[in-house]
């Protein structure tokens, strides 16, 4: 096996992904003058930042006072005490900075009147370290994510950098010493594998949403990032923390915003009953999506769901006038029509609670630089974006931080290449030689299985069993035969089967090799949150209520640290939460309420 | 490149996109609607398809109209399809 060659390309870095953070960290390093390749399974301007529609957050100032420390204030509050302080305020004191920067590549901000960008208040953004709400995001109409990729693009286009545009990364080329020294990746239109060698190596994969049954994830997001650096070695920090939305249509995950609540829409169990009555009384359908979310599950825990299956509730507006849904929610009667198949003036939407963000990630430094557990960086490793765990979100991510986190850490894991290129620590190595060994039997067991399993049906078992057994409110027995099915699904995702065998545009090979990304992803996920036996923020668990000494059911005492998952046995380590801010103090532990 | 491997392309295409309500339409009408095009139709459905999803999606949520006849037609059969 190890006499198999494959051709190989030689650049100074290589950049996997071309969202938000993969063009950012592209543009610092080509207009370096570095030779840079970007990967993508897309064009670029087709990434899943173009989702992102509610703004980036910058305490710019422009419509009423603003400190970068109440933003880091808020930031270190929504992460539930588990982000780590000197990212954080990194993060918030750059955030003025690369906004601006952004701004100077193009992207059309909107304005105030005095041609200053326009800036809104966003939930959990508070002026004066909690006091009252700021207005601090500042947004592209709805259209950020997808303006912000666009300045981004045309930028790195006039900076020559390259971009092999539908090619998948495959595997990390690490030597013995631990140096990463470039990925090995698959091009759709022919089916050649080509390593991209390189003295640096920046994963942008973004997220692995689509781990889970019901996600507001497109297609694209299946954890590439992580798969590749589970299987090289390198520990997954967090993966217990998702960001969950109350509603989305059952099955399909297409978001039905909360203003369908606002406007008086009611949720309903098999029934018909308005459960929310029985755990809010006063807020009712109206209380946090935390709360919501949870009855929510509750409902279908305890067989009080809907549909064949019992498996979603009923979001109901046929009580409210035709006219004022025309009038005042014309976007979630078409979504609802196209994705449920239903019109909601004359019958109830199936929701269930949706998979949004991952928190957690390959963990890195605020410069971007990929850590191992003693925090020494690995060389020749940067990571950025969602798939990256800085950690700035901690355990809960604040709304607009996410296109921030792109924008500060794209730019500092660029940076850092440079400085690391310069001061020596890195350059290219030679590769060893079974460099693409594993990658290559990878894809030989696959072009060989015979009577394996269907990769469908194999992705949609993990997807369930994700849903059911490590969702948004979580029990301790259903985590515990979740980490057993879990490890089920992975024996049927090693001997996938696939009938195509072809070379030219074989989409069914590539989407058994997504799949071998997303069971990583999902043990990591599912073994980490059934050791965590504490709630915070996203991973809210019954065996872990709230109490007087532990609000909320937050454990500081035994559970105020990072978890590290190691694909190698499953092995679970842990590391302290980074207290010590860069240059402010700490922001110290308290109860997490709003 | 032969049939096979173009329809894999546009499958990719449709599939892989940056919202999750275009990967479901589109596959969707890929699987159920395409085969039963005119070569025309077939045309504009592909140059639909290229189109970046926030342009696309005004088109099929009704909020704006198509210029071109023929893709005026394969809108309206998008617009028709009910992901299930």
């Amino acid at each position: 096996m190890s006499k198999l060659t494959i051709p190989v390309r030689k650049f100074d870095a290589v950049i996997v992904g071309a969202g938000g953070s993969g063009l950012r960290a592209a543009i610092q390093l080509s207009e370096a003058g570095l030779k840079t390749a970007v990967l993508s399974k897309v064009f670029p301007t087709r990434s899943h930042t173009v989702a992102a529609q509610g703004g980036v957050s910058a305490s710019l100032g422009n419509s009423e006072e603003d400190h970068w420390h109440w933003h880091m204030y808020d930031t270190v509050k929504g992460s539930d005490w588990l982000g780590d302080q000197d990212a954080i305020e990194y993060m918030c004191r750059m955030a003025p900075e690369v906004v601006v920067e952004l701004e100077h590549f193009g992207m059309p901000f909107d304005r105030t009147d005095e041609g200053k960008i326009y800036q809104r208040p966003f939930g959990g953004h508070m002026s004066n370290f909690g006091e009252k709400p700021v207005r601090r995001a500042c947004a592209a109409a709805d259209r950020t994510g997808h303006a912000m990729l666009h300045a981004l693009y045309q930028r790195n286009v006039r900076a020559n950098t390259q971009f092999f545009v539908e090619w998948m990364a495959l595997d990390l080329i690490r030597d013995d010493s631990g140096q990463v020294l470039g990925v090995i990746a698959l091009e759709m239109e022919t089916g050649d594998v080509v390593a991209f060698h390189a003295k640096a190596t920046v994963f942008a994969t973004g997220g692995a949403g689509r781990i889970f049954y019901s996600s507001t994830n497109a297609f694209i997001n299946t954890g590439d990032g992580l798969g590749m650096a589970a299987r090289a070695g390198i520990a997954l920090e967090d993966m217990e923390f998702w960001q969950f939305h109350p509603t989305g249509v059952a099955g399909a995950g297409v978001l039905i915003t909360e203003g369908v609540r606002g406007e008086g829409g009611i949720l309903r169990n098999s029934a018909n009953e308005r459960f929310m009555e029985r755990y809010a009384p006063n807020a009712k359908d109206l209380a946090s999506r935390d709360v919501v979310s949870r009855a929510m599950v509750t409902e279908i825990n305890e067989g009080r769901g809907c549909g064949p299956n019992k498996d979603f509730v009923l979001l109901d507006i046929t009580h409210l006038d035709p006219a004022t849904i025309m009038k005042r929610l014309p976007g979630i009667r078409e979504i609802s029509i196209q994705f449920a198949g239903i019109d909601p003036i004359k019958a109830p939407i199936p929701v269930v609670p949706t998979c949004h963000y991952q928190m957690g990630g390959v963990p890195t430094n605020y410069k971007g630089q990929v850590v191992s557990q003693d925090a020494t960086p690995i060389p020749g490793f940067y990571a950025a974006g969602e798939v990256a765990c800085a950690s700035v979100h901690g355990a809960n991510r604040l709304g607009t931080n996410s296109l921030l986190d792109l924008l500060v850490f794209g730019k500092s894991s660029g940076d850092s290449v440079i400085d690391d290129l310069r001061s020596g620590a890195i350059g290219l190595k030679e590769l060893p030689a079974d460099y693409a060994e594993r990658t290559l039997s990878r894809l030989n067991r696959l072009n060989t299985q015979t009577g394996g399993a269907s990769v469908n049906e194999t992705r949609l078992e993990l997807q369930r069993t994700m849903q059911k057994h490590c969702g948004v409110f979580r029990f301790k027995d259903m985590l515990v035969e979740g980490v057993a099915k879990i490890l089920d699904v992975e024996k049927a995702v090693l001997r996938t089967e696939i009938k195509d065998k072809s070379q030219v545009w074989n989409t069914a090979r590539v989407e058994a090799l997504e799949l071998d990304n997303l069971i990583e992803v999902a043990k990591a996920t599912m073994i980490s949150a059934e050791a965590r036996k504490e709630s915070r923020g996203a991973h809210v668990r019954d065996d872990a209520p709230d109490t007087a000494a532990n609000p909320n059911g937050r454990d500081d005492v035994n559970w105020h640290k990072h978890t590290l998952w190691h694909r190698e046995s499953n092995r679970l380590d842990y590391k302290p939460v980074i207290m010590k801010p860069l240059s402010v103090e700490s922001i110290a532990l308290k109860t997490r309420s709003y | 490149m032969g049939d096979r491997e173009k329809l894999n392309r546009l499958r990719w295409r449709c599939t892989r996109r940056a919202m999750l309500e275009m990967d479901l339409l589109l596959g969707e009408f890929l699987d159920r609607i395409f085969p039963t095009l005119n070569p025309e139709q077939a045309d504009a459905f592909v140059n639909l398809a290229d189109m970046e999803d926030l342009e696309l999606w005004p088109l099929v949520n009704g909020s704006r109209e198509c210029s071109d006849p023929v893709q005026a037609e394969v809108v309206a059969l998008l617009r028709d399809v009910r992901v299930k």
